[in-house]
């Protein structure tokens, strides 16, 4: 039970998919134009997440390694289609607000980057967790995001007015500039964060404000940004990881 | 019928621009926007695999998942098509390109899980577009995304001059850009 609590835990604070890991940016900032709309779009992420995990955890000793990632994506790819059939038919409402941002869950680096980092290698209950956690991450995230949004660009959360009659509702928040706009404070105050906790002398290499997404000079083999093995033909990755430890070691001995 | 492609390039290259206001491919947008160099040559690539992907994905769809009565499996066997497009590219332009593959070939692997040419794909089904149509808006699309990711690369190269606060260095300053560049397309919506 000690390992169910840990990942919740872990997933909901640790390695907070959106405030920490800061992946999934796409449908972070598509489908925040409101707190429901957010709820939402994390919620039915976590369910991708935590079957397509189980799923991956129980076909992990068959799956061959050389196209895992091939394999991945059928099983995720399934599990969307599968929940965007069922959100159709139950929530239409949600169906019709979330529109093409439901099948690009499939796209969604968190669910491949679990089932590379730890579903591929656990067993199917710690996996499950591990996939809740996450969702349950992203989902409050997003439900944050969303109310921030829908707080300043229409005066409202969850869509009960709650600012005074005299609050003039800053529009560009629930368009598309805002969310940029929320996601540049919000990397901000992660940066601060880091900073300080550097200052005091913390290891803060966990926070990712971004990895920028550069995926050319990063080494990083947990990511899931490059598709095919790198066993099978990633040199070039290897030659990245390489010239990036040399450049460290330039700058420790310059 | 040109009148209606040509709405089409407009709205998908510059009014629904698929960076700034839809959020798909925001990936490479933000990682590959160092230099104008690299910017334009992921843009480049960009065009070539979308404008395919949505050729490719177009003519699957007509002719095998609608006579088949099976476009519910769209979403795995498009992501599935595009998975191994890229690769097949891939490998045709190191064996018979070399000097191409030597300039596209490094963005290629990255485009593959970029959520813009799945979206496309997906978009020009949900759209009912033709295929010919769709061809024409997967480039539309292509264009527009290079289209911003160069100017943020040229913003983002003057950006260096600048005194930034600490906390705004990094991420937060090219996201604070890429909100104002939002706001500029958002002009553009009077075009049409």
């Amino acid at each position: 039970m000690n390992s169910v609590k840990e990942r919740l835990v872990n997933g909901i604070i640790k390695e907070n998919p959106t405030f920490v890991l800061m992946l999934g940016m796409c449908p972070t900032l598509a489908v925040t134009t409101s707190a429901v709309n957010g709820l939402g779009m994390g919620l039915t992420t976590m369910v991708v997440l935590a079957l397509s995990n189980v799923f991956i955890s129980l076909l992990r000793n068959i799956i061959p390694d050389k196209v895992r990632i091939p394999a991945f994506i059928v099983i995720i790819a399934s599990f969307v289609t599968v929940v965007e059939l069922l959100l159709q038919g139950y929530i239409p409402f949600l169906y019709d607000a979330l529109g093409i941002y439901i099948p690009l869950i499939v796209v969604n680096c968190i669910i491949l980057g679990r089932a590379e980092a730890y579903a591929y290698k656990n067993p199917v209950l710690p996996s499950l967790f591990d996939g809740i956690g996450m969702g349950l991450g992203f989902s409050v995230a997003l439900t944050c995001i969303g109310a921030v949004r829908e707080l300043l660009g229409a005066g409202e959360i969850f869509g009960i007015h709650v600012m005074p009659e005299s609050f003039v509702p800053v529009s560009i928040f629930i368009m598309a500039p805002g969310a940029f706009f929320v996601l540049a404070v919000l990397t901000a105050i992660q940066n601060k964060v880091k900073i300080n906790g550097e200052k005091k002398g913390r290891d803060m290499s966990r926070i990712q404000s971004g990895c920028g997404h550069d995926c050319m000079n990063c080494s990083d083999t947990g990511c899931t940004h490059r598709l095919y093995d790198e066993k099978a033909d990633g040199t070039d990755r290897k030659s990245a990881g390489l010239k990036e430890e040399q450049t460290k070691e330039e700058k420790k001995n310059g | 019928m040109v009148k209606e492609l040509l709405v089409i390039l407009i709205s998908s290259s510059l009014v629904n621009n698929v960076v700034l206001s839809q959020f798909l491919g925001l990936c490479p947008f933000l990682g590959v926007s160092k230099k104008t160099n690299t910017a334009t040559g992921m843009g480049v690539a960009v065009i070539f695999v979308i404008t395919l992907a949505s050729a490719v994905a177009g003519v699957i769809y007509q002719y095998i998942l609608v006579p088949l009565d099976i476009t519910y499996l769209q979403t795995i066997v498009f992501i599935l098509v595009i998975a191994a497009l890229v690769q097949f590219v891939e490998m045709f332009l190191k064996k018979f390109m070399p000097a191409l593959y030597q300039s596209l070939g490094v963005y290629l692997p990255l485009i593959t899980t970029n959520c813009a040419v799945l979206g496309v794909a997906l978009t020009n089904v949900q759209k009912n577009y033709g295929i010919l149509t769709g061809i024409v808006n997967g480039f539309a699309t292509a264009v527009g995304f290079t289209v911003s990711i160069v100017i943020l690369a040229g913003i983002r190269e003057k950006l260096k001059y600048n005194d930034i606060p600490e906390s705004f260095q990094g991420m937060p300053i090219v996201l604070v850009t890429a909100g104002l560049m939002a706001i500029a397309f958002c002009g553009f919506s009077g075009l049409l």
